[in-house]
């Protein structure tokens, strides 16, 4: 025994210390990276400003595009002044007041579409992967359906079935959404299928833990980085998606302010009165590029491997 | 009480065959690998048994039947009488508290989402009744002072732990629940040389401290015979000899054994010299396709026709007190060879 005691008081020496200053877990491992990366740091500032926009627009101006009475006719497409610093548009409103105002609209479509996909595709796919047999296939099989159809396509589709009168940023999310969660599901299926093979997970049903504490305690931590990747460069897709549809007049409905609305007003004057048209397009190409520096920098933040 | 000596563990004919499927579409059965082929033994209480033998030849596979992690294909497993290979849902899960496992890896054993205090004490949030919630906290940290870790660092991650500390924490995991058995698959094969000796004291002490039985999983002879009362040697599937320290290491009867034991470093210099080394003839086969009658007849330098035609039955055989599954089993000294 006393051989032992000496032995073991040698553990000591099997500690790491230069380990121990090191941050703890694998989010605040990211936290470290993201911290330093400058594309995610303007990334940030530049949706933070977004979103700053959209939650206040009388920030950043003190026209409130949503008041008719601001509108001029007799000012209609008036180039850049002193007064309308993007111009105005066909019916005289201030180009900048509306960009301003249509933040709100991309933001609110891009994050819910974003979230409710990845939290059906997510949930889903935790259970397709850890359950497999006839919960996999059948979830699977379901999924490979939706998978088919191309996106924005089939979004167009199915809006314009529904018609304009029931249009809005609501269907938009929804068409989305349906057209978006079943690569989350099997971005998450796979991730799954690869966590709950781990041996700390048989170390879990060992101990008698349940389908439940093993899929949210022990699976879903480990599988989850490459959903919020996803949901993160989603974000963009999403964006631009709304903006295409309310262009082509499936998506929002006037009289709700979007940048692809705006777009699609202006580009049939879009040689006599260009500002309309290329403003509220390059905030939609900043917002998305955003998104996307955000996506990739978290990306490289949680797996390496992916660089 | 019951008495010291009485079976804690008993397997009987314990089989497990994964199917060996083939085609996409249409699965057909084309075979069974015979992971683990009818294995037998008691396990008493306080005892060490080791279990030996090569890659491949079903050790882990029978550690996760005894811990209900696979259902077996048919046979037993009784842990105080009562066989948890049909146990289902609240009686298996009162089982477990009496059989728990240390894994191989332990860096791979352990949660890297999760604390080591969240780690040691999910058991108690499994099982809520053992340990009040109030005084999880306390108990965890109790476990990390017992196998020798600074209870200060139960908010620290896996990471943050080198091999040998993390096989402390999967021990203390596996101490939580206050289990009469432990399984040990090849605990300290994953660490280094200098460690190994100390998480093998600690398992020492721990079972002397709580009464444990083990069962060691070790692929060499010479790392459990230190801690091993009896040994079972394995082969494709089967225990070809069980018995106790001298028995196996002194006396051994099977061939198989003879192989392992002499391939075995001996510490003593002289002995060396003399001892003649048996180096076995190809590869083990394949679990899938085993030799008909001795598994072990291919490799075999005593086989005769008998071997391929008659199963030899794990049994004592005369001129040795132990039981051995060879129709030749005799008693050859290969570590202090004549
Ligand atoms: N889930 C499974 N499905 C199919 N075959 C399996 C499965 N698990 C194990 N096997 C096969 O069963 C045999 C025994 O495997 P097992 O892991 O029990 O060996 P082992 O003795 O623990 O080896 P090692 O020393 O390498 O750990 C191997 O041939 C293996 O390929
Ligand atoms: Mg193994």
């Amino acid at each position: 025994m006393s051989n032992a005691t000496v032995a073991e008081s040698a553990k000591d020496k099997d500690a790491r210390p230069e380990k121990a200053r090191r941050p703890a877990s694998l989010w605040s491992d990211a936290w470290h990276d993201l911290r330093r990366n400058k594309v995610f740091i303007l990334g940030s500032i530049l949706v933070l400003i977004l979103l700053l926009m959209a939650a206040f627009p009388s920030l950043f101006s003190s026209v409130n595009a949503y008041d008719p009475s601001t509108c001029d006719l007799s000012n209609a497409r008036e180039g850049i002044t002193s007064k309308h610093w993007f111009g105005t548009d066909n019916l005289g409103c201030d180009t900048y007041s509306r960009v301003i105002y249509g933040a709100r609209v991309s933001v609110i479509v891009g994050i819910a579409t974003s979230l409710i996909s990845a939290v059906v595709g997510g949930g889903l796919g935790l259970l397709a992967g850890y359950y497999s047999r006839w919960v996999d296939v059948l979830l699977s099989r379901l999924a490979e359906i939706f998978f088919a159809i191309p996106s924005v396509l089939g979004a167009l589709l199915f809006l314009s079935a529904i018609g304009r009168e029931n249009a809005g940023a609501f269907t938009v999310v929804l068409s989305l959404a349906v057209l978006a969660w079943p690569l989350i599901l099997r971005i998450m299926r796979a991730a799954v299928i690869s966590a709950k093979n781990q041996d700390y997970v048989t170390a879990a049903r060992a101990l008698g833990a349940g389908p439940g504490r093993i899929m949210l305690r022990h699976i879903m931590p480990n599988a989850i980085a490459p959903v919020i990747v996803t949901a993160t460069l989603n974000l963009g897709v999403f964006i631009a998606a709304e903006a295409g549809l309310s262009f082509l007049g499936v998506g929002v409905q006037p009289p709700t302010i979007s940048w692809g609305l705006m777009i699609g007003d202006a580009r049939r004057r879009f040689l006599e009165a260009p500002e309309p048209l290329i403003f509220p397009a390059i905030f939609l190409s900043i917002t998305v590029l955003a998104f996307v520096m955000l996506g990739d920098a978290v990306r490289d933040a949680l797996d390496p491997k992916l660089r | 009480m019951t008495a010291p000596t009485e079976s804690i563990l008993e397997v009987r004919d314990l089989v497990k065959h994964f199917p060996l499927n083939y085609g996409v579409v249409f699965k057909r059965q084309v075979g069974a690998i015979k992971a683990v082929d009818g294995v037998s033994f008691d396990l008493r209480r306080g005892e060490t048994l080791g279990v030996v033998g090569e890659s491949g030849c079903g050790k882990s596979t029978l550690a996760k039947l005894l811990m209900a992690l696979e259902r077996p294909t048919s046979g037993s497993v009784r842990i105080n009488g009562r066989d948890i290979t049909t146990a289902r849902g609240a009686e298996l899960k009162r089982m477990r508290r009496n059989i728990q496992m240390v894994m191989q890896d332990p860096y791979t054993s352990l949660n890297p989402r999760m604390t080591v205090g969240d780690i040691v004490g999910e058991p108690f949030e499994i099982h809520s009744d053992v340990a009040p919630k109030g005084g999880r906290r306390q108990r965890v940290q109790e476990l990390l002072e017992v196998v020798g870790l600074n209870p200060d660092h139960i908010n620290r991650y896996p990471h943050q732990f080198s091999g040998g500390q993390r096989q402390r924490i999967g021990i203390a995991r596996g101490l939580a629940l206050q289990p009469e058995i432990i399984i040990c698959d090849e605990p300290v094969s994953a660490l280094d040389v200098s460690i190994q000796a100390q998480v093998m004291n600690l398992l020492e002490r721990l079972q002397n401290e709580f009464n444990l039985a083990y069962i060691f999983i070790a692929h060499d002879l010479s790392v459990v015979r230190h801690i091993s009362d009896r040994i079972a040697v394995m082969y494709l599937g089967k225990i070809v000899e069980l018995g106790n320290d001298t028995e196996i290491y002194d006396n051994p009867t099977h061939p198989y054994t003879q192989a392992l034991l002499s391939a075995v470093p001996v510490p003593d210099p002289e002995g060396r010299e003399t001892r003649q080394r048996i180096i076995l003839q190809g590869d083990p086969p394949s679990p899938a396709n085993p030799p008909s009658g001795c598994h072990f007849r291919t490799r075999c330098w005593k086989a005769q026709d008998v071997c391929a035609e008659q199963e030899p039955a794990l049994e004592v055989r005369p001129g040795s007190a132990h039981p051995s599954a060879c129709h030749f089993a005799e008693v050859r000294d290969v570590v202090n060879a004549e």
